[in-house]
């Protein structure tokens, strides 16, 4: 990732939304300029910012701390594994999954997203846990549900499935439902 | 009497003769001061499991609860009884059908759920709705909250032993189901609001039926406020049970009454409008107190605000269409397809292929009557969703249990699952 300045977006940049020529939320503007790697984007009207997932839980303490973002509404995770069309941020290196937190600011009245990229082969990211309480569950459904694992979370353990489920439903290559069955009578394989 | 004596004597007492033979427990050995009113220290305390099969946990909610004699020390809520794969399924089923799968989520406010879900759809394809479909969505939600607060009234009357009131809050939820079941053809799991709109135009005689049941619900309310507002042994329950502080409910993302409760006036339909809220005149319902009776003041006088937007929908709903005339989103009139090819091959590509979202991704918040509804939607140009992320309010809310329950009776406990108001259906999607 390098420091990517939004002014100089990729010419073959297929959506319209994300070749903004400058950083128009303040908010945003300020992550980029305080977490250098750090892209912001505008998502439909809501700010968007890219960050490199070492410093997710550095860039959410910012937030909370500085720019009074009061409450985090909602953490969890996409898998990019089997896209037709996948959106191209310039200056973010797309990888197989993305953890995807959102804030709010009570006083500010405004939302923000964080989005980092997570490889498959390396699936971690730090926990906000201990900045934001709520997280917990969570973080701890994104783990159960994408195998993502969160560092730092105080108590990271499968949620919603059994503890001994083996694989990660909401992955794109994980197949639930599909149980191998015999029939009676059925011919051996040929 | 020694202390080893009592002691074989309770260890005597203690053994039981069975058919797997004898049935031992330890005895006690601790002495007892009985004067100076203090026990001795007594580490020990017990783990207990609390449903996932219990009568007052609303649906299969199990809580760990570690208990010192009958106090909670620790709570911790275990889930995924309910986790039937929903996000999964909303991977496989086209934006068409995505209705039905988020309106199974939080059951008690389907219509809540279809919005947020038909709200981030439209953002992805940039449709303006018609005025006309607006005004219906608000008025159909705000029927919802009425029908879901009054549930909670008639689940909250019973968890705490008021069992009349069980009764009487079924009887006010029942006739905003039948005119729910009038305007949308079923009682629950609607599938109303769809993309671009609605299903179908209000039927015939809509405003009267829906008067005649915001008249029922303000006396029925005005009958529960009279039965329980003042009722001491009520107070004696909720007062004071579950305390929660603004900070703790912001840092564990309460939202929705438990948020109001502690004083902060927080209602996303004011804070930031969707549909026509801007448009229409109510209050947000909030307290000082923070504990279980407060969140069922605010739920009690929630009902009056929505009979309130309800009774302005009435009076000002626009002519016009109920949803978009694009063909790409809604199929077309049932008549036109007999008479017109292009429109019996959109209807057949609508309902077969669905239609194409342009790659993007969105979030997009609704109150529910249970608190901040979120959809997280990642689309990449096909007719279905790459991520299909519902934030269920009762999935935050019941995080706030582990600062609420501890230092309560194990009785407050229950009467404090029962003021988070959760829906399992939600919570484990």
């Amino acid at each position: 990732m390098s420091d990517a300045t939004p002014d100089a977006p990729a010419p073959d940049a297929p959506a319209p939304d994300a070749d903004v020529p400058a950083i128009t939320d303040p908010v945003a503007a300020a992550v980029v300029a305080k977490f250098p790697g750090s892209v912001a984007v505008e998502s439909h009207g809501q700010s968007v910012v890219y960050v490199d997932r070492a410093s997710l839980r550095a860039v959410t303490e910012f937030l909370r701390d500085q720019e009074r973002f009061t409450q985090c509404s909602d953490v969890t995770a996409v898998d990019h594994a089997a896209d037709l069309e996948r959106v191209a941020v310039p200056g973010v290196a797309p990888e197989r999954f993305e953890v995807v937190v959102n804030l709010l600011s009570h006083p500010r009245n405004r939302r923000i997203r964080l989005v980092a990229e997570v490889p498959e082969a390396d699936p971690v990211v730090p926990s906000i846990t201990p900045l934001f309480p709520g997280a917990n569950f969570p973080e701890r459904e994104a783990f159960d549900m994408f195998g993502v694992e969160f560092e730092g979370h105080p108590d990271l353990t499968r949620i919603l499935l059994p503890d001994d489920w083996s694989g990660h439903p909401l992955r794109k290559d994980d197949h639930p439902a599909r149980i191998p069955v015999t029939f009676k009578g059925d011919p051996a394989p040929r | 009497m020694s202390t080893t004596e009592r002691d074989l004597r309770d260890a005597a007492r203690l053994e039981h003769q069975t058919d797997e033979g004898a049935q031992e427990m330890q005895p006690r050995r601790r002495e007892v001061v009985m004067t100076g009113g203090i026990w001795p220290d007594d580490d020990e305390t017990m783990i207990i499991n609390m449903g996932p099969q219990h009568p007052s946990t609303h649906g299969v909610l199990r809580i760990m609860m570690e208990l010192d004699g009958e106090t909670v020390v620790r709570a911790k809520p275990v889930i995924g009884y309910l986790h039937t794969g929903m996000e999964k399924t909303g991977e496989q089923l086209t934006y068409v059908q995505g209705g039905t799968n988020v309106t199974r989520m939080d059951y008690l406010a389907c219509l809540s759920n279809e919005l947020v879900f038909a709200l981030a759809v439209e953002n992805l394809l940039d449709v303006e709705i018609p005025e006309r479909a607006v005004w219906m969505r608000m008025m159909l939600v705000e029927l919802q909250r009425m029908a879901s607060h009054l549930l909670y009234q008639a689940a909250n009357g019973m968890d705490i032993g008021a069992l009349s009131m069980m009764i009487y809050g079924w009887r006010e939820r029942e006739q905003v189901l039948r005119l729910l079941e009038m305007i949308t053809g079923l009682r629950m799991n609607h599938n109303f609001i769809r993309v671009g709109g609605l299903a179908a135009d209000l039927p015939d005689g809509w405003q009267a039926a829906t008067l005649e049941v915001c008249d029922a619900v303000e006396a029925g309310v005005a009958e529960y406020e009279t039965l329980l507002c003042d009722n001491p042994i009520w107070q004696e329950r909720t007062q004071g049970v579950g305390v929660i502080t603004t900070e703790q409910a912001l840092a564990f993302g309460a939202t929705g009454p438990i948020l109001r409760s502690t004083g902060f006036p927080w209602d996303l339909r004011k804070a930031q409008p969707y549909l026509a809220y801007d448009a229409v005149d109510f209050e947000v319902i909030y307290t000082d107190n923070g504990d279980a009776y407060d969140r069922f003041l605010i739920r009690l006088f929630e009902i009056l605000e929505s009979v309130k937007i309800v009774r302005q929908c009435v009076a000002r709903m626009p002519e016009g269409d109920y949803r978009v005339q694009d063909r790409k989103v809604t199929p077309p009139p049932r008549a036109r397809i007999d008479e017109s090819m292009e429109a019996l091959i959109h209807h057949f590509k609508l309902f077969t292929e669905g239609f194409k979202v342009p790659a993007g991704e969105t979030y997009v918040a609704v109150e529910s009557p249970r608190g901040e509804v979120g959809c997280y939607l990642v689309s990449d140009g096909s007719p279905k969703p790459v991520r299909l992320h519902v934030r269920g309010a009762s999935f935050y809310n019941l995080q706030s249990m582990e600062v609420m329950v501890p230092g309560s009776m194990v009785a407050d406990a229950v009467a404090v699952i029962s003021s988070i108001d959760p829906v399992m259906g939600e919570v484990d999607r």
